[in-house]
């Protein structure tokens, strides 16, 4: 069959090949044992490439003081390793700040397997190697084969030596270039004789069976197989984009079930590998049966490592829940077009398989065209000291009550066993057997049933008080009544277990509906941050941090009140930010943090960081809580996302209003500083150019004109001047006692000219307390509202000034008799630039009551305007008497 | 009004201030030493024995406050400073090293002549003088009574002295610090309050209308003068 180039398979091409072009490129130098020449072989071709004129730098390498590695060592630049201190005692590791600072083209990074010293950026080497690629930086690195995740178990059975440093296959997968380095075992023998070889010290003891002839060979075929496999993938992709016909597997995919129990690791390393000989993708399921919602922390703990292990073996990490494994499990893989189900081979014995009816079988039964493979375990093996598992579900409280249900049943039937026929005696026994289902579970049930069979025999049927049974109908009797309750039991129990599991949904579902709920009603982005820390403290109890990218740097933005993130958590969050991937506890990522963060991701990108923190070392969450947590997450990722834009647009409103702002003032500026400027220069002129025919009345009035108008100008730029410090904040306030008298009569000689010809009323009390303010600036301000009073009211007309004391406030007031101002005006006198519109005689800039509210602010007072009964207008000041702060 | 022969120095860096000042009080009737810096300043002094010198706050080198200091190590020669209105606590600064006055940029010629006349008059004043007199207001210093219209007004002896400090220096700025140490003592330099209470109390028996003071300015932010 002619096959074409899958389209979607194009894309990942060229998709790989263009993050490829990004990223650094990988080559892996592996090896099947320690001391094939690995290392070596790698300095050879960082020798060659340095020939060639990359810029090559050693990043770690490990001679083990072997004089012909260490000469080719030398002759290149090594970069510093990091000492990182564990146990007192310093440990050099990779330093992969170093490398990313001295950015070179190509690093020798060795052991890729290796396990870093806690408290390092990554918990293995490999994960820093993926953070130097990532940055654009070439890798050489070395790896024996044991120490792949999918070899693992494999390599177990074969050496019988348990490998504890294991890198993910997918690295493998991904490395643009893997050289396989071979020495015939023979040959490595003799090397190992000549003590060329370097040995762990950890592995001696181990040596004499590790390094056998049969071992080596072992070895050696894997690793030369693994990398066939390689090249054939290689072949077939070739083929596949190249549209050249050949034996492809058609959409195969493939789910493992697994379990608490030891068989599981064994079940997903096979899935693993029969996923990639079918080259299909692969899932690893749990299923949470909604009858056993209480599993012990410990099975949980390794429910996920066995997830985290699939992940890292390539496959899909899923946990459903459903009433019953099979049930899930196929309703899942019909949904995900599953084709091959793998299942482990029960362990229980036999018996309890036909008293419960094994999963595999009732699996098989209903898998219609999925096929079901059926793994066994290898007895043995590895049987870690596994946790008994058999706990009793239920207190004994609950066993014992079930059985006081069948007393109380009894007692009612034998007191009124003379007047019914026992057969309606059974429904006391049904309807206790329904009773302890609803209320005790699925064992009580049982036990009630069985009781109940019992003591119906016994108690109520005659002859009493045994079991001998006289009339041989009751036979009938008894096998309808164990029947029927037992299937009663069954039911009641599995209903009210799937409503326990639902009211569990159902609590994370009301949970989240909370969280949007609350969300959808914030208003900015402080409310929201608010919002989701403390839904997520409720669902949770944990504490939360936001944090958020400013100028692409991000930042604690909000955070749980009794919590707040020191610096090595902003430090995981910064890390989760810029690689858009989770960090801190329970991660890959700096594990030793007690922060996990969550990048927070929408479909436009990154919008921040959401970190949880917990102060328990052991409280770990629990999957289902995580899941929660991604929904929680996702939401608030959306939330916050849509703040920011509406924050965004809030800002491109202010600068809108600001840029009018602008033009108004550069309008007014210009107006009223080329105005004087306009008379300056036409009396100067005047003057200057004046042949005798002004007469002295006229240059008097030339002068006294040009005079009048600079003094304008002093007092435009001066307000100018002041409104700058003051929206600038660099007004600082010199508080002291002040004289409210002592202010008006200061701004009176101020304005001195202006006011000669006024008739300006003070009344202040004798007796008036003195107000702690800023002299000179309160000064401004009543030389501004008096200069207003005096400009705005007619000549004749009186202006009054009066001072009295409201509780802790001094209250000033100014009132004139002038036109009044219209009273949708009276909050916008304040603004700045904005001018009453009025006749063009009076001249002003409309920066005086705006430079008065902030400066009367700035005192923590207030300032507002209002209309004068019969006509004009008060302006009235109020400043607190105590300074406060 | 000229004042023949009489010497005045202009400490500025800007050279159009320099160049009005020359102008005007060489019209004046002044003889006219210019300086750009604060190193020019004190030489010229030493050289040209200014009798008033005008001196700008912002100058290249070191400050008006540092040259008032400076000079006044070993001169009493009168210093009017030139401020401009963001340097408030300069211009306070120059008056308390012993400035005799300031005048805030823009300033008329009228102000700058009467600013100068009070400060070389101060110099004649004798400070033991039995009378002092501004207008209306007549300080009997033997006899410790004062009288406004020669009507008698009574004091308490802190109004007094503070009275006497101002009449003493007529025309002249007397800083807040200034008039407290003087008055009260150094431990009350900062106790605003006691100023203002006293000037008030003043002004309500001494002024004809205490709102629109007569006598006794208010330099806002600065302190009082006492109007010639």
């Amino acid at each position: 069959m002619e096959q074409r180039p899958d389209p979607d398979e194009l894309f990942k091409q060229a998709q790989a090949e263009e993050q490829a072009a990004k990223r650094g490129k990988l080559k892996i130098f592996l090896g099947y044992v320690a001391g094939v020449g690995k290392t070596y072989a790698m300095l050879e071709a960082a020798h060659q490439r340095k020939m060639q004129g990359m810029d090559v730098v050693v990043g770690h390498i490990e001679t083990h003081k072997r004089a012909e590695t260490e000469e080719l060592v030398a002759g290149l630049e090594m970069l510093p390793r990091k000492q990182i201190e564990y146990h007192n005692v310093f440990l050099p590791e990779l330093d992969v700040d170093a490398i990313l600072s001295r950015h070179p083209r190509l690093v020798l990074v060795d052991e890729f397997a290796h396990t870093n010293t806690p408290s390092s950026r990554h918990p293995k080497r490999y994960q820093d190697v993926e953070e130097i690629l990532n940055a654009g930086i070439d890798v050489y690195t070395t790896l024996n084969i044991q120490h792949l995740e999918s070899l693992n178990d494999i390599v177990a059975q074969v050496t019988g030596v348990i490998v504890r440093e294991t890198v993910p296959d997918r690295v493998i997968d991904e490395a643009s270039e893997i050289e396989v380095i071979d020495l015939p075992p023979d040959e490595l023998l003799v090397r190992l004789q000549e003590g060329k070889v370097y040995i762990p010290e950890q592995a001696n003891r181990a040596i004499d069976k590790f390094f056998r002839k049969g071992n080596l060979t072992a070895l050696r075929e894997m690793s030369l197989r693994r990398a066939a496999e390689r090249v054939d993938d290689q072949m077939r992709s070739y083929m596949q984009t190249r549209a050249i016909s050949g034996p492809w597997a058609a959409g195969e995919s493939l789910l493992v079930c697994i379990s608490p129990s030891p068989l599981a690791e064994k079940l997903v390393r096979t899935t693993r590998r029969l996923a990639s000989e079918l080259k299909a993708e692969w899932f690893a399921v749990y299923v949470e049966v909604a009858s056993k919602p209480e599993i012990n922390p410990t099975n949980r703990e390794r429910i996920g490592r066995i997830l985290q292990l699939a992940e890292e073996l390539g496959g899909k990490s899923v946990m459903i829940s459903g009433g019953s494994i099979q049930e899930a499990v196929l309703e899942y893989s019909r949904k995900n077009n599953i084709t091959k189900v793998v299942v482990g081979k029960p362990l229980k014995p036999r018996w309890q398989e036909l008293w419960k009816g094994s999963i595999v079988d009732q699996l098989i039964y209903a898998s219609g065209d999925i096929d079901v493979y059926v793994i066994s375990a290898r007895e043995g093996l590895n049987k870690p000291n596994m946790p008994a598992d058999w706990q009793p579900h239920r207190p004994l409280g609950r066993y014992l009550l079930a059985l006081g249900l069948v007393i109380v049943s009894t007692l009612l039937g034998i007191s009124i066993r003379g007047d019914l026929e026992p057969t309606n005696l059974v429904m006391l026994y049904l309807a206790s057997t329904v009773i302890s289902a609803i209320f005790l579970g699925r064992g009580p049930s049982l036990l009630t049933a069985i009781a109940g069979v019992l003591a119906f025999d016994y108690f109520l049927i005659p002859p009493y008080l045994t079991f001998a049974v006289s009339d041989t109908q009751y036979i009938i009797t008894f096998i309808a009544l164990f029947i029927i309750s037992l299937v009663i039991s069954s039911l009641t129990a599995r209903a009210r277990e799937q409503a326990e599991a639902a009211l569990l949904r159902e609590k994370q579902t009301s949970a989240l509906y909370d969280l949007s709920r609350d969300l959808t009603s914030a208003t900015d982005l402080q409310q929201v941050a608010n919002i989701i820390i403390s839904q997520i403290n409720q669902a949770f109890g944990r504490d939360v941090a936001i944090f958020l990218p400013e100028n692409n740097q991000i930042g604690i933005f909000a955070s749980s009140p009794n919590y707040q993130p020191d610096e090595n958590e902003l430090a995981v969050a910064t890390w989760a930010y810029e690689h858009s991937q989770p960090a801190g506890r329970g991660t890959d990522t700096l594990p030793a943090a007690s922060l996990r963060c969550h990048p927070l991701k929408t479909s436009n990108g990154i919008v921040g960081v959401l970190g949880i923190h917990s102060q328990d070392k052991a409280n770990f969450l629990t999957p289902e809580q995580r899941l929660t947590l991604a929904a929680f997450a996702n939401q608030s990722a959306l939330a916050i996302e849509r703040a920011s834009l509406a924050e965004q647009a809030q800002q491109a409103e202010i600068l809108r209003a600001t840029e009018s702002l602008q033009t108004a003032l550069l309008n007014s500026i210009s107006h009223d500083l080329r105005t004087p400027l306009v008379s300056i220069t036409g009396a100067l002129s005047s003057l200057d150019e004046d042949s005798g025919t002004l007469n002295e009345s006229a240059r008097g009035a030339l002068i006294e004109n040009a005079r009048g108008e600079a003094d304008r100008l002093n007092r435009l730029v001066g307000n100018l001047l002041n409104m700058t410090r003051i929206e600038s904040g660099a007004i600082k306030l010199h508080r002291e006692p002040g004289d409210i008298q002592d202010v008006i009569g200061t701004a009176l000689e101020q304005l001195g000219k202006r006011v000669e010809e006024r008739e300006i009323k003070t009344y202040i009390p004798e007796d008036f307390p003195l107000v702690p303010m800023d002299f000179t600036l309160i000064v401004q301000v009543a030389v501004n509202l008096l200069e207003n009073a005096v400009k705005y009211s007619p000549k004749e007309s009186l202006i009054e000034v009066s001072a009295a004391l409201l509780g802790e406030k001094a209250c000033l007031e100014i009132a004139d008799r002038g036109a009044g101002i219209p009273s949708e005006d009276l909050s916008r006198v304040f603004d700045k630039f904005y001018r009453v519109q009025r006749p063009e005689s009076v001249s002003g800039t409309g920066l005086g009551l705006s430079i008065s509210k902030g400066i009367i602010e700035a005192h923590h007072g207030s300032i507002h305007a209002s209309a004068r009964e019969g006509g004009g207008t008060i302006l009235h000041i109020e400043l607190p008497l105590k300074a406060g702060e | 009004m000229t004042e023949t022969g009489q010497r005045v120095l202009v400490v500025d860096d800007e050279n159009s201030i320099r160049r009005y000042l020359h102008t005007v009080l060489s019209a004046q009737g002044f003889i006219v030493y210019e300086a750009a810096t604060g190193g020019e300043a004190l030489k010229a002094v030493l050289i040209d024995r200014p009798d008033v010198i005008i001196l700008d706050l912002g100058l290249p080198d070191f400050n008006g406050i540092e040259v008032t200091r400076r000079l006044r190590e070993w001169s009493q020669t009168p210093i009017i400073i030139l401020s401009v209105r963001e340097a408030e606590n300069d211009k306070i600064a120059a008056l308390d090293a012993g400035a005799d006055d300031y005048l805030t940029k823009p300033f008329g010629t009228g102000e700058l002549m009467a600013r100068m006349r009070v400060a070389m008059r101060r110099l004649a004043i004798k400070p033991d003088e039995p009378v002092l007199k501004v207008d209306n207001l007549k300080m009997d210093v033997s006899r410790r009574l004062v009288t406004v219209s020669d009507k008698e007004i009574p004091l308490t002896p802190t109004e007094y002295e503070l009275l006497r400090l101002l009449l003493q220096n007529v025309g002249k700025v007397l800083t807040h610090r200034q008039l407290l140490r003087q008055v009260w003592g150094i431990a009350y330099e900062s106790e605003m309050h006691l100023l203002r209470v006293n000037i008030s109390n003043l002004r309500r028996k001494i002024e004809p209308d205490p709102t629109r003071p007569h006598y006794l300015i208010t330099e806002a932010g600065v302190g009082y003068r006492l109007r010639v």
